[in-house]
C-alpha cells in the first residue's frame, strides 16, 4: 500500500517533468504523438461523413423554419455584397497598379495538400482539430491551413497520415489581420470558445463596427495576405468579439498552404557580428585635416 | 441466462469480465474522444475522467492511485493533450480521493455528487492552467458551460457505471 503511494506520487512528479519538457520544447515528443495521431485519425475519419450528413440535415430543418427572416437578411446581404464587390474590384485594380509600380513579386503560395478536418478537441480549454493529411503529403509544422471560405488555423503536430491543427479560435493563436474596409491593422487572438478577440494595434477609440470583416495582412510572414479571417459580432468599449468566417465544423475541404515567407518559420538565429569598421581613406583624410 | 457457471470456460470468461470491465470502460470512454465531432465551443464533458471518477467513487477498494498513470498516458496520447497532463491530474485526483476516503465517515448519493462536482471543477481548472502554461490565453470563463454540463451529466454516467458494475458481478 505504501509502495503504491510512492509510485503514484512519483508518477505525478514524472508527469510534471514531462509537462515541463512539453513547455520548454513543444515538438519534444513529436514522433510519439505523431504515431498516436496516425493510429487514431482513421477512426474519426470514417465516422465523419455520417455526422456531417446528420448535422447538415438538422440545419436544413432549421433553415425551413426561419426562411422568411433568412430571406430578408440575405437580400440585405446581397445588396451590401454588391457594393463591396465593386469596392473590391476597384481595390484590385489599384493594387495591380501599385504592384506594377513597386515591381513587387509575391512568393509562390500554392497548396501543399487538401484534406478533411476529421475531429476536434471538445472537452478542454484548447481548440485543436485533426486533419487527414500528414507528413507523407508534405505537411509540415507551422504551415497555415485555410478553407475556401477563410482561414482555419495552423499545423502544430504531424504524423505520417494525419496532423493536428491549432484553430484560430484557440487561445494560443495570434493572427495578424487588417480590416477589409480600410486596412486598419489588428491582432486576432482566439478566446477558446469559438470566438476571437480583435485588438487594434493603434491606441484610441475602438475603430471596429459590427459586421466588419477582417483578412490576413501577411505581417509576420506565416499567413499569406488576403485570406478572410473573421467577422465582428459584438463591439464593446474596449473589446471586439469576432466569429471566424470558416467554421471548422462545416468546412468541407481544408487546404494546407506553404508558409508565406519560409524564413518566418525558422528559429531565430543570432545576428551576424558587424564587420569591423575601418574608416574609409577619404574620411580618414578629412579627419586629419 | 443461467446464473451458474457451467464450464471452466464460463468461469474464465466471467473472471476476465470481473477484472477488466472497469479499465475497459475507462478506455472506451477515452476512445470517445475520437468521435468525429468538430465543435468550436467547449461544452461536451470529458467522458474518460467522468467514468473514471464514477468508478473510483463507487468502488474505492478496487483502484489504486497507480492505475491512473498508464490510463492517463493513454488519454494524453489519444486526445492530444501535452504528454503528462492527464497523468498528473488523474493521479492527483486519485490521491486526493484516498485522503477523502480516510477522513469522511459516511457517504451517500448526494455526497458523491458533491465530491464529483468538486473534482470536475478542479480537473477543469487544472486543464486550463496547463493550457495557459502551454501558451493559450483563453479566459477561464469560457469553461463554465463545460463545468455545468459535466456536473449535470455526472449522475447519468454514475448510473451507467452502476449498471456495468452489476453486469460485471453477475455470476
Amino acid at each position: 500500500m505504501f509502495f503504491g503511494y510512492v509510485v503514484a506520487i512519483g508518477g505525478v512528479f514524472v508527469a510534471g517533468l514531462l509537462l515541463l519538457v512539453a513547455y520548454l520544447d513543444p515538438p519534444g515528443f513529436g514522433a510519439l504523438r505523431g504515431v498516436a495521431l496516425d493510429l487514431t485519425s482513421p477512426i474519426s475519419s470514417s465516422g465523419r461523413g455520417a455526422v456531417r450528413a446528420v448535422t447538415g440535415g438538422g440545419s436544413a430543418v432549421a433553415d425551413y423554419f426561419v426562411a422568411a427572416r433568412r430571406n430578408a437578411e440575405l437580400r440585405q446581404q446581397i445588396r451590401s455584397m454588391r457594393q463591396r464587390m465593386l469596392q473590391a474590384r476597384a481595390i484590385e485594380l489599384e493594387n495591380q497598379r501599385l504592384k506594377m509600380l513597386l515591381g513587387l513579386r509575391e512568393e509562390l503560395t500554392d497548396e501543399v495538400a487538401v484534406a478533411r478536418i476529421v475531429s476536434s478537441s471538445f472537452d478542454s480549454s484548447r481548440r485543436l482539430a485533426t486533419l487527414s493529411a500528414g507528413s507523407s503529403s508534405g505537411v509540415r509544422v507551422g504551415q497555415p491551413v485555410r478553407a475556401p471560405e477563410g482561414l482555419v488555423g495552423r499545423i502544430i503536430e504531424t504524423g505520417r497520415w494525419a496532423s493536428r491543427v491549432l484553430l484560430v479560435t484557440d487561445g494560443a493563436s495570434n493572427v495578424p489581420v487588417q480590416l477589409l474596409r480600410n486596412g486598419i491593422p489588428a491582432l486576432a487572438t482566439g478566446r477558446g470558445d469559438g470566438t476571437m478577440d480583435m485588438k487594434p494595434l493603434e491606441v484610441g477609440k475602438n475603430p471596429f463596427r459590427r459586421g466588419d470583416i477582417f483578412i490576413t495582412s501577411g505581417v509576420g510572414g506565416i499567413y499569406s495576405p488576403g485570406i478572410p479571417v473573421a467577422m465582428v459580432v459584438n463591439v464593446n468599449k474596449d473589446t471586439t468579439i469576432a466569429r471566424p468566417i470558416a467554421d471548422p465544423a462545416r468546412v468541407d475541404r481544408a487546404i494546407v498552404q506553404h508558409v508565406f515567407q519560409p524564413a518566418a518559420n525558422q528559429p531565430l538565429s543570432a545576428a551576424e557580428p558587424p564587420a569591423p569598421t575601418v574608416p574609409a581613406p577619404s574620411e580618414a583624410l578629412r579627419n586629419e585635416q | 441466462m443461467s446464473r451458474i457457471a457451467l464450464t471452466s470456460g464460463d468461469v474464465r470468461r466471467k473472471d476476465l469480465r470481473r477484472r477488466y470491465v472497469p479499465i475497459g470502460s475507462v478506455i472506451a470512454a477515452c476512445l470517445l474522444n475520437l468521435a468525429p465531432i468538430v465543435v468550436s465551443t467547449p461544452v461536451v464533458p470529458d467522458f474518460a475522467f467522468m467514468v473514471l471518477l464514477a468508478w473510483r467513487l463507487l468502488r474505492p477498494e478496487m483502484w489504486s492511485a497507480t492505475t491512473a498513470i498508464p490510463l492517463g498516458l493513454f488519454n494524453d496520447l489519444l486526445v492530444g493533450h501535452p504528454i503528462g497532463q492527464s497523468v498528473a491530474l488523474w493521479t492527483t485526483a486519485f490521491l486526493l480521493m484516498d485522503v477523502i476516503d480516510s477522513r469522511v465517515v459516511w457517504r451517500d448519493y448526494w455526497m458523491d455528487w458533491l465530491f464529483a462536482s468538486f473534482f470536475i471543477l478542479a480537473y477543469t481548472y487544472g486543464d486550463w492552467v496547463i493550457g495557459r502554461w502551454m501558451g493559450s490565453s483563453a479566459d477561464f470563463g469560457v469553461l463554465w458551460p463545460l463545468i455545468g454540463a459535466s456536473v449535470l451529466v455526472y449522475p447519468v454516467i454514475a448510473r451507467i457505471v452502476l449498471v456495468l458494475d452489476r453486469w460485471r458481478l453477475t455470476r
